[in-house]
This record gives C-alpha cells, structure tokens and sequence, in this order.
C-alpha cells in the first residue's frame, strides 16, 4: 500500500502584524561629511536631500541594531518570538560570510530552533525578505515570519570618496508577518538585471584583500605593509549614480506601476508610498512618474536617516506610522531596489 | 523627424520643465554645467524626456559627451536620421 504524503494546508492571506526600527546614536551631520569631501551642506542637501545619517558606534554591530527593532516588532505584533517559524535577516553588511546574522538573532531573541537563514539583495533585501515571509506563511511552512532589513554600512565606506559614502547611515528596521482573515500583502513584483552587476558594488573581492594579508604573513615586513595599505585594502562601496539614478526612476517607475495593477489598485488607493530611501530625487521623481494624488504620504525618512540600504524601508514605515498613526490600516506601495541590481514591490496594508 | 530648430525648442521646454531656466536662455553654444548650471541628476532626467520626445535611444556612457546644447541637438538629429 502507498503511503499518503501530507502536505499543510495553504493559507489565503498575510498581513504585517508590526513593524520595529533601530536607529544608531552617532549623527553624521553634512558639515561632518565636508570635512571629508570637497562639498557644502546646500550641494548635499540639493543633490541628495540628507541632513542627517544615523551611523553605529564601533560597539555596535549588525545583530545589535537587527535584535532591538525585532523586539520592538514583536512587541507590537503581539507575538512572541517562540512562535516565529523562520527568521530573516536581509543585511550585506554582517561582518561574517558565515554564520549567518539570522542565526546569531534567532538565540538571541529566543526563537532558535526556528529556521534562519539571510539574504543578500541589498536595498532590496528587505522587500525579497516580505515576499519570502509572505509565500513562507501562506503556504502553512510557517505561522509567524520576522523579516529584518539590518545593516551597518559604515563600515563598508570610505568618507573620502563621493559616489555613495556621505550618502549612508547604519540601522535596522523589521516586520513580523502573520496570517490574516483579510488580504494584506498583495503580490510581490520582484526581480534582478544581473547585466548591471558593477554598477553598485565593492571595490574589490575578500580575495584579493586575502592574497595581500598571506603575502605580508609571510614576508618579515608584514605589518608595516598591511599597516600602510589598509585604508585601499579594504573593500567600500561604489556607485556608478546617473546609471543607477536613471534606472532607479524609470525602470523602477514600472515595476511600481505593475505592482498596482497585479494588487489590483491605483494610486489613488494608496495611502503611503514607502520607497527605498536612496536619494529624495529619486523620490520626488518616482513619486512624479506614478502621479500620486496629494492625498498620498510619501516616506521621507532619509533626511534624517540617510541611505541605510535594506533597512531603509522598514525604517521610513516606522516612522511613518509614528508620526502620522491614521496611516495604520492603509494601503501603502513598498519598494527597494539596488545592488545587483535587484528589485522587489509589494502593497502591503499598514500595520 | 524633427529640424535642428525644432529638436532646439523641444530641448528648451524640456530644461525648462526640469529646472525652470528660461526656453531662450537655452542655446546652441551653452554647456549644460556651466552655463546652465544643470547637475548631473538633472541632465538624467532631462536626457529621458528628450528620448521620449525624440524617440531615440540616448545610451549612459554617450551623456557624458553631451556638454553643449549644440551637442545635444547634433546627437539627437543623428540618431533620428
């Protein structure tokens, strides 16, 4: 006789239960950022539309700004991290390829044995994050999933150079997804256009940092040669900014758009429009291409918070919500897009 | 397809909309940088409109060779022809 395999019953719908932020206490203001680079607060402001960032100090890692905005969306879901079924961590700044910075979350929060894993999709690791939680909790694999976009990206920079550098700040920002009797997380539009790989990317590869660090090893002036090539040695952050600019607002503007219609909305349905916080040109000019009704709060956070990559969305939610709580219950258009390049949109109800 | 004239005005709105300039201000020998005093996020978005107003493809690595109106108005008549 056969044996009858069992599989879990699919769930119709998912909603973010709550949302926690984690913003590091060091302000890096634009005049910090000139003594650095040739450029002026209003060069900055005009360009980029960043007052502030929010960077870590040394003792701060990763999982310390990933555990504080998971506690808080917990908190605020009501959920108790025993009851998480997977945690995710969308981060490329964790300072280790291995283990992973789920992992170290999940015993730190309690939830071990949950499954942990993270992913690396840049500023649009925390969107890849609510679509995995979302197919994760929706397919009965797990009831509860924390989505955390964490990074600490000052340590990948160099303040001296100016594609990208001044334009970052550290934080964390997390969701919990959970079932919901209505629908709350309309379909993810995701996506990559590897034929733009270098666009945004490392100076170099852990490698070629290896090779130097064996042959100073080796050599009897070792130290005084990785003292003096540190600062090149290390790989940073580069961006190639009119490429990236151009498709962040036109190619993006059309991922935004699809993901309206496969939601089955318009803009005039939206109550928010939560983008990666990258540049508030971009912003303005998403906000532009998509012809958002005034009605429509647009997320701004990166004035104060800079660009923190995967954790920006949650983070621009967060305070969103704060600042304007009516929002809860809302419509609201979530997308990251960045190194990859890589792209992931979704409507999803506020919390 | 459209005169150097007229790829010249269609040029001048498009500036215009994005930054405010006055359409005369916007000349054949004036450089978008220095003259125009137009920055590179806009000289993106001012290349995009004027792909879709032309109907040409204005590739990234080409903008950088775009200092002038002049060159503008040449590379779009060409791409055009």
């Amino acid at each position: 006789m056969t044996a009858v395999l069992a599989q879990k019953p699919l769930r119709e719908h998912t909603r973010i239960l709550g949302v926690g932020a984690s913003r590091p206490g060091v302000i890096v203001t634009n005049e910090d950022v000139c003594q650095w680079i040739d450029s002026s607060d209003e060069w900055i402001r005009q360009r980029t539309g960043i007052v502030t960032r929010h960077r870590a100090d040394a003792a701060t890692s990763v999982v310390d700004m990933a555990e504080e905005a998971a506690r808080e969306a917990l908190s605020r879901a009501g959920i108790e991290a025993s009851q998480l079924g997977a945690v995710i961590v969308a981060t490329v700044t964790s300072p280790y390829a291995t283990p992973s910075a789920a992992a170290d979350l999940a015993g730190r929060l309690g939830a071990s044995p949950a499954p942990a894993f993270d992913i690396s999709a840049a500023c649009a690791g925390y969107c890849y994050g609510v679509a995995q939680g979302d197919a994760l909790v929706r397919s009965g694999v797990a009831d509860y999933v924390l989505v955390v976009g964490a990074e600490k990206l000052s340590d990948y920079i160099d303040n001296h150079e100016r594609t990208i550098s001044f334009l970052l700040g550290d934080g964390a920002g997390a969701v919990v997804i959970g079932p919901s009797e209505t629908a709350g997380i309309g379909p993810s539009v995701w996506g990559s256009d590897g034929t733009k790989w270098g666009t945004i990317s490392m100076t170099h590869s852990l490698l070629d940092l290896r090779d130097v660090a064996l042959q100073a090893e080796e050599a009897p002036t070792g130290e005084a040669l990785v003292a003096g090539t540190e600062a090149k040695l290390w790989p940073t952050l580069r961006q190639d900014g009119q490429t990236v600019f151009r498709w962040a607002v036109w190619e993006m503007a059309k991922v935004a758009k699809r993901t309206l219609e496969e939601a089955g909305i318009t803009a005039d349905d939206l109550s928010a429009f939560i983008p990666h916080q990258a540049n508030m040109r971009i912003i303005d000019e998403l906000a532009k291409q998509l012809k958002l009704p005034g009605t429509v709060a647009i997320a701004r956070d990166i004035a104060d918070a800079g660009n923190t990559s995967s954790a920006s969305v949650p983070l621009a939610m967060h305070r969103l919500l704060t600042e304007q709580p009516e929002l809860s219950g809302g419509l609201a258009l979530q997308i990251g897009f960045g190194a990859g390049l890589v792209f992931g949109a979704q409507v999803v109800v506020l919390p | 397809m459209a005169s150097n004239e007229e790829i010249l005005s269609g040029l001048a709105e498009i500036v215009n909309e994005e930054t405010g300039l006055a359409p005369e201000a916007v000349e054949l020998d004036k450089s978008f940088t220095d003259d125009l005093d137009i920055d590179s996020i806009s000289m993106m978005t001012i290349v995009v409109n004027a792909e879709e107003k032309f109907d040409v493809k204005i590739p990234d690595e080409e903008i950088k060779n775009l200092k002038t109106v002049g060159d503008a108005v040449s590379f779009i008549a060409a791409a055009q022809a």
